[in-house]
C-alpha cells in the first residue's frame, strides 16, 4: 500500500466560525506499521485531533487523509463505516460496555464492520487468542465488563481495538489508570499486537517517559 | 441496525430495575384504558338491550325518557295511567303482534312490583334478543302466584313456595302493606341483568284484587274483602301503566307510532326503545367520556414517566454511546437504541395489559354481565380499540423521539470522548 496510514496537512480546527483556532497542525504523516507518540499538556487539542482523525468532527481547514480517503469527501454515515472499517480506538478509561462480556466487547467491532469481521477466519477464536496474548484469564471471558480490574478492562479494550488488524490503532492515554511498572508493558504488549497486524498506532499521552517505544514522537502546543 | 437491537436489549435488561417500574407504570395506565373503553361499549350496549325486541312502548303523553325511565327501569312514576279500553284497542290492531300490559305502582321490600301477563314471559327481550329463563318454577298460574326476578331471590334468600306481602307504593309505609293478601313464589328467572332482575311479577288480575278495598292510595275504613272472597268481583284492570308493542313488520312502527299519537280517546305517547335509550344514554353518557378523558391523563403520566426514565438513563449512558460511536456507530444508530428502547417498553406493556384484560374479561365477564347488566365483555379487540392502541403507539413514538433527539444531540457533542 503505497499511501500512508494517517496524512494530515495544514489542519486547523475552530468549534464555532467566529472562534478562533483551537487546534493547528501543519504536516503530519503515520506510514503503515509505524507508531507515533502524541503529547502535550491539556487543552492542546488533542482529544480534538482524535475526533477529527475519528472523522467524528471535521477540520475548519486543510485535510485528514487516512489509506489515501479524505475524510472529508465521505458523508457523515461513509465516515461512521470507515471508522468501523479501519479504526481501532483505545481510550482513557470506561472503554467498555459494562453490561456485555468481555468477549462480546472485543467482537463488537465485528459486529458494526462486515470487514473486520471477514478479517479474521473465526471471530470468537481471533478473539480468545488476542485476549490470551494480551495476558487475560481465559476464566474472564464471560464475565461481564463491569467485574474487571481497571488494568484487565485496558487489555480487553485493545484486543476490542485490534480485532480484525484495522489499518489504524489510536489510544488516549490508555495507560493513565495504570501503575507505572504496568505501563510500560502494556505499551509493549500494544506495540508488538499492532506490528503483527500491520497497524498504524497513534498513541496520546502526556507521560514522555513513554516516547522511546515509539517510532515518531510529535509535540502539540496549546 | 440487527447488531443493534441486541445490545438495545441487553442494555435494557442491564437498567430492569428503572426501565420494569417504568413498564410497570406503562402496564397499568394501558390497562386502565383498555378496560375502559371495553366496559364502555359494554356498558353502552347492555344499556341500549336492556330491553329488545319490543318496537313500541305505549304510556300516558308525557317526556318520552320519563317514559323509558318508568317502563323499563321502573324508576319514578308515570303522569297518568293509559285506560284499559284504549290498550285493547290499539292491541287489537293488525300491524300488532304481540302485547304486554304493564302495571307499575306496588313494591316489595323496596323491589318494583310488576303487574302483568303470561305473554311477558313469552315476549320480553332483553340484550341480544334473549328470552327471559327460569332458574326455577314457571310463569304465573293462579291468582296469588308471583315471579321473582334473580337479584330479588339473591338479595331476599327466597325459593320457591316463599310466601310474600306486597306494599302499596314504592316504600314499606306502615299500614299501607296487603299484608291480608299475601303472594306464593311461583317462579324465579334467570340473572339477565337488567331491571329484570329486580322485579316481583303478579298477573294483573291479583294488582286489581289487592286494591279491591282501597280507594284513592289507601285502604278504604271498615272495608275488608278477605283474599278467598276476591273471586266473586271483577279483577278485570280499568287502568294499567304501559304496554309493550311488538310488531309483525318493523316498517309499521312509525305509522302505528303516529295513530298512536293520534289516538283520540285519550292523549297516548310511543316510543321506539332503541331511539329513546341512545338519548338517555348520551345523558348518562358524560360519564364514559370523564372516564376515558381520565384514563387518557393516566396514560400520558405513564409516558411522561418513561421519557424522564430515559432521559435520566442518558447521562449515565454518555459513555456507552461514546464506545458504540468509537466501534462505528452513526447518530442514526444512537437514536435507534433509544427508540427501540422506548417502543419496546410501550409493546411489552401493550402486550401484558390486552393478556390482563383479556383474562379479566374472561374470568369476571359473565359475572359483570349479570351484576351491572353489561353484554358480555369482548374477548376480540375491537375496531375502537385498535383506534385507541394505534394511539397509544403513536403517542409512544412521538415521546420516544424526545430522549432520541437528546442522545443524538448528545453523541454529536461528545464525538468519541464524553466530556463528564
Amino acid at each position: 500500500m503505497s499511501h500512508p496510514a494517517i496524512a494530515i496537512s495544514n489542519l486547523a480546527f475552530r468549534w464555532r466560525p467566529a472562534d478562533a483556532f483551537c487546534l493547528e497542525l501543519a504536516n503530519a504523516t503515520v506510514n503503515a506499521g509505524k507508531s507515533l507518540f502524541l503529547h502535550g499538556p491539556s487543552g492542546s487539542g488533542k482529544s480534538t485531533l482524535l475526533n477529527l482523525i475519528g472523522g467524528v468532527l471535521l477540520p475548519a481547514r486543510g485535510s485528514v487523509s487516512l489509506l489515501g480517503q479524505s475524510l472529508g469527501e465521505l458523508s457523515a454515515s461513509r465516515r461512521d463505516a470507515f471508522r468501523a472499517d479501519h479504526l481501532g480506538f483505545i481510550f482513557q478509561q470506561f472503554n467498555l460496555i459494562p453490561y456485555l462480556s468481555v468477549l462480546d466487547n472485543v467482537l463488537l467491532p465485528c459486529r458494526f464492520s462486515a470487514r473486520r469481521a471477514r478479517g479474521v477466519s473465526e471471530p470468537e477464536a481471533e478473539a480468545r487468542r488476542l485476549l490470551n496474548a494480551l495476558d487475560l484469564d481465559p476464566a474472564l471471558l464471560s464475565r461481564p465488563a463491569a467485574e474487571l480490574s481497571v488494568g484487565q478492562q485496558q487489555r480487553v479494550a485493545a484486543a476490542r481495538a485490534l480485532i480484525g488488524q484495522p489499518e489504524i490503532l489510536i489510544a488516549d492515554e490508555p495507560t493513565s489508570a495504570l501503575d507505572a511498572e504496568r505501563q510500560a508493558a502494556f505499551v509493549e504488549l500494544l506495540l508488538s499486537e499492532a506490528k503483527q497486524a500491520g497497524s498504524a498506532v497513534v498513541f496520546v499521552s502526556h507521560d514522555l517517559r513513554l516516547a522511546a517505544h515509539f517510532d515518531h514522537s510529535l509535540a502539540l502546543t496549546a | 441496525m440487527k447488531p443493534l437491537l441486541a445490545i438495545a436489549l441487553k442494555s435494557a435488561w442491564n437498567r430492569r430495575l428503572t426501565l420494569g417500574l417504568t413498564l410497570l407504570a406503562i402496564t397499568l395506565a394501558v390497562t386502565l384504558l383498555l378496560s375502559v373503553e371495553r366496559i364502555r361499549q359494554a356498558a353502552r350496549d347492555g344499556f341500549a338491550q336492556s330491553v329488545s325486541g319490543t318496537d313500541l312502548i305505549v304510556g300516558a303523553r308525557g317526556s318520552p325518557l320519563q317514559l323509558v325511565l318508568y317502563a323499563v327501569f321502573n324508576v319514578g312514576e308515570a303522569s297518568n295511567n293509559v285506560d284499559w279500553q284504549s290498550y285493547q284497542s290499539i292491541a287489537a290492531d293488525p300491524a300488532v303482534a304481540w302485547s304486554v300490559p304493564l302495571a307499575l305502582g306496588d313494591s316489595h321490600r323496596g323491589f318494583p312490583v310488576l303487574g302483568t301477563t303470561p305473554a311477558y314471559f313469552e315476549h320480553y327481550r332483553y340484550g341480544d334478543r334473549q328470552p327471559l329463563r327460569f332458574t326455577a318454577g314457571q310463569p304465573f298460574n293462579g291468582l296469588f302466584d308471583s315471579v321473582i326476578g334473580a337479584e330479588v331471590a339473591a338479595k331476599l334468600g327466597y325459593r320457591l313456595g316463599e310466601s310474600i306481602t306486597l306494599s302499596h307504593g314504592s316504600g314499606p309505609l306502615p299500614g299501607l302493606a296487603h299484608a291480608d293478601k299475601p303472594f306464593t313464589v311461583a317462579g324465579i328467572l334467570a340473572p339477565t341483568g337488567t331491571p329484570v332482575d329486580r322485579r316481583v311479577h303478579v298477573s294483573l288480575a291479583a294488582i286489581e284484587a289487592i286494591h279491591l278495598d282501597w280507594q284513592g292510595g289507601a285502604p278504604v275504613p271498615g272495608l275488608a274483602i278477605p283474599a278467598d272472597m276476591v273471586g266473586k268481583f271483577d279483577l278485570q284492570p280499568k287502568t294499567i301503566t304501559a304496554f309493550l308493542l311488538g310488531l309483525h313488520q318493523r316498517s309499521a312502527v312509525f305509522r302505528l307510532q303516529r295513530k298512536i299519537a293520534d289516538y283520540r280517546a285519550e292523549p297516548l305517547l310511543a316510543v321506539l326503545p332503541g331511539v329513546a335509550l341512545d338519548q338517555l344514554w348520551q345523558t348518562v353518557g358524560v360519564v364514559e367520556k370523564a372516564l376515558l378523558g381520565i384514563s387518557g391523563l393516566v396514560f400520558a403520566v405513564g409516558l411522561a414517566g418513561l421519557a424522564a426514565v430515559m432521559l435520566a438513563s442518558l447521562n449515565e449512558r454518555r459513555r456507552e454511546l461514546a464506545v458504540l460511536r468509537s466501534v462505528g456507530a452513526g447518530p442514526r444508530h444512537i437514536v435507534f437504541l433509544l427508540m427501540i428502547e422506548s417502543l419496546l417498553v410501550t409493546l411489552l406493556g401493550v402486550a401484558l395489559s390486552l393478556a390482563v384484560v383479556s383474562v379479566a374479561a374472561w374470568l369476571g365477564g359473565p359475572w359483570l354481565a349479570a351484576r351491572f347488566g353489561l353484554s358480555t365483555l369482548p374477548l376480540a379487540v375491537s375496531p375502537g380499540e385498535l383506534r385507541l392502541l394505534a394511539g397509544i403507539f403513536a403517542a409512544a413514538l412521538l415521546v420516544s423521539l424526545w430522549p432520541a433527539w437528546r442522545a443524538y444531540r448528545l453523541s454529536l457533542a461528545d464525538g468519541l470522548i464524553p466530556r463528564l
